[in-house]
């Protein structure tokens, strides 16, 4: 029943970015962080028609939304979007996610939820940002657990003077973790 | 704030779409897909708290005629003005309410307001092609705008996008986020698009075109068509947790 998904197509800079889509929370609030990186095809290229969008939890691990079974913790965005320019670069401003529960009474490493949409790309790809200063807490995440631990790297941002990088690689070499969601 | 007192979180979960309704990543008919489809096989995702949530994206984000692209300049845009309506729904057909619809398209002549769009079709100074609404209670929107025309692109030899409308929709999950595009009936087009064609099943594809819906539309003013966008369906489910101790 499902209408199916069809690529953004080479324009969507003109429907879809907003002026605050890359800052999750405004400039200068404390703690936040900027994720930027780049996205790069199969040979390598920048993708300069490709847009990233995050997901995420607060710094206490919770969500602005009803589905929360731990009830709902309103105030923190949560969402970020940013196209990315013609060098294939994306910013995000946002705060660090706390570490959530997961399943059997795990707790998932914090993360944060990434979707890809470009020109050439049918249907969005999704993949997940961890976080390297999380040794213990990565290490022990069931989802970078699942994923082929030569692979598992591509999943972990890396740490920069102002916060992270995070690069999207969409094929070929040390081609990025893509999760069917 | 209370603790929870169960040591289970409740989850809704969404159900998987059955094959054939999305595109395959490599569409060779389609050639941007060669170098920016992944190769690696998708890994399995289990839907946790991150992916069963998402953003609630409200009325603060739309101005005033967000949802009427031919009234957001001081003249009205060429073209044939249309009514585009519809509902935005889940697997079940339950409306989904209060949630942000985007658009974006071409102009009457099929030139986009973009600076890699410059085909010897003209621009249009009264249009912009970008539209925003949100859902109401019922998961009902709609929006006024001009039919889109058809565009050439460098795909194959004389190749023409079918008219078509940019849609993007949130749901209220991470799972449902879905992008796509509505499609006009009997477009003459499709037979060579490689796009509307890349999905494989026969019936999720026609589901990709609006219905003319007469009865909606105004006499003297504008025709009308209407386009259901659905998302992926939800099911409860739950999975074991211990108890948080405070909060
Ligand atoms: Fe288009």
């Amino acid at each position: 029943m499902t209408t199916p998904s069809q690529t953004v197509g080479p324009y969507l800079a003109i429907g879809l970015p907003w002026e605050d889509g890359p800052t999750v929370v405004p400039e200068g609030t404390e703690g936040a962080v900027w994720i930027r990186g780049t996205v790069t095809d199969g040979e390598g290229n920048p993708v300069p028609d490709a847009m990233i969008e995050t997901w995420q939890a607060d710094p206490q691990g919770h969500f602005d939304h009803p589905d929360d079974p731990r009830g709902r913790v309103p105030g923190f965005r949560g969402f970020g979007r940013c196209p990315t320019k013609p060098d294939g670069s994306y910013e995000i401003l946002t705060l660090l996610p706390g570490a959530i529960p997961g399943e059997n009474g795990a707790t998932q490493a914090p993360h944060i939820d990434v979707s890809v949409f470009a020109r050439g790309l049918l249907h969005r790809v999704v993949t997940r940002i961890y976080f390297p200063e999380n040794t213990e807490a990565n290490a022990a995440d069931a989802v970078l657990n699942s994923v082929p631990e030569d692979r598992r790297g591509t999943l972990i941002a890396a740490k920069t003077d102002d916060g992270y990088r995070f690069d999207v690689r969409l094929q070929g070499e040390a081609e990025t973790v893509f999760f069917d969601v | 704030m209370a603790a929870p007192t169960s040591n289970k979180l409740i989850l809704p979960r969404y159900r998987r779409d059955p094959e054939g309704t999305h595109p395959p990543l490599d569409s060779p008919g389609y050639r941007s897909t060669a170098l920016r489809h992944p190769k690696q096989p998708l890994v399995l995702l289990p839907q946790m708290l991150t992916e069963v949530t998402g953003p609630l994206l409200g009325p603060g984000r739309l101005g005033e005629f967000d949802n009427d692209l031919t009234r957001q300049h001081a003249e009205e845009p060429q073209g044939q003005r249309i009514l585009v309506h519809g509902r935005l729904l889940d697997g079940d057909g339950r409306g989904i309410p209060n949630s942000l619809i985007e658009i974006w398209q071409a102009n009457a002549g099929g030139r986009y307001r973009h600076i890699g769009d410059n085909w010897p079709a003209p621009l249009d100074p009264n249009f912009d092609g970008v539209g925003r609404t949100i859902t109401d209670s019922e998961g009902r929107y709609e929006f006024t705008t001009i039919k889109p025309g058809a565009y050439p692109w460098k795909n194959h030899d004389n190749a023409w996008r079918p008219a078509h409308i940019h849609f993007s929709v949130f749901g209220q999950a991470f799972t449902q986020r879905l992008v796509t595009q509505m499609y006009f009936p009997d477009d003459p087009l499709f037979f060579q698009d490689p796009i509307f064609n890349s999905i494989p099943d026969e019936k999720a594809r026609q589901r990709m075109i609006s219905r003319f819906d007469y009865s909606r539309t105004t006499d003297h003013w504008a025709l009308a068509f209407e386009f259901d966008i659905v998302v992926r369906g939800r099911e409860q489910s739950v999975f074991e947790n211990e108890e948080e101790e405070d909060e």
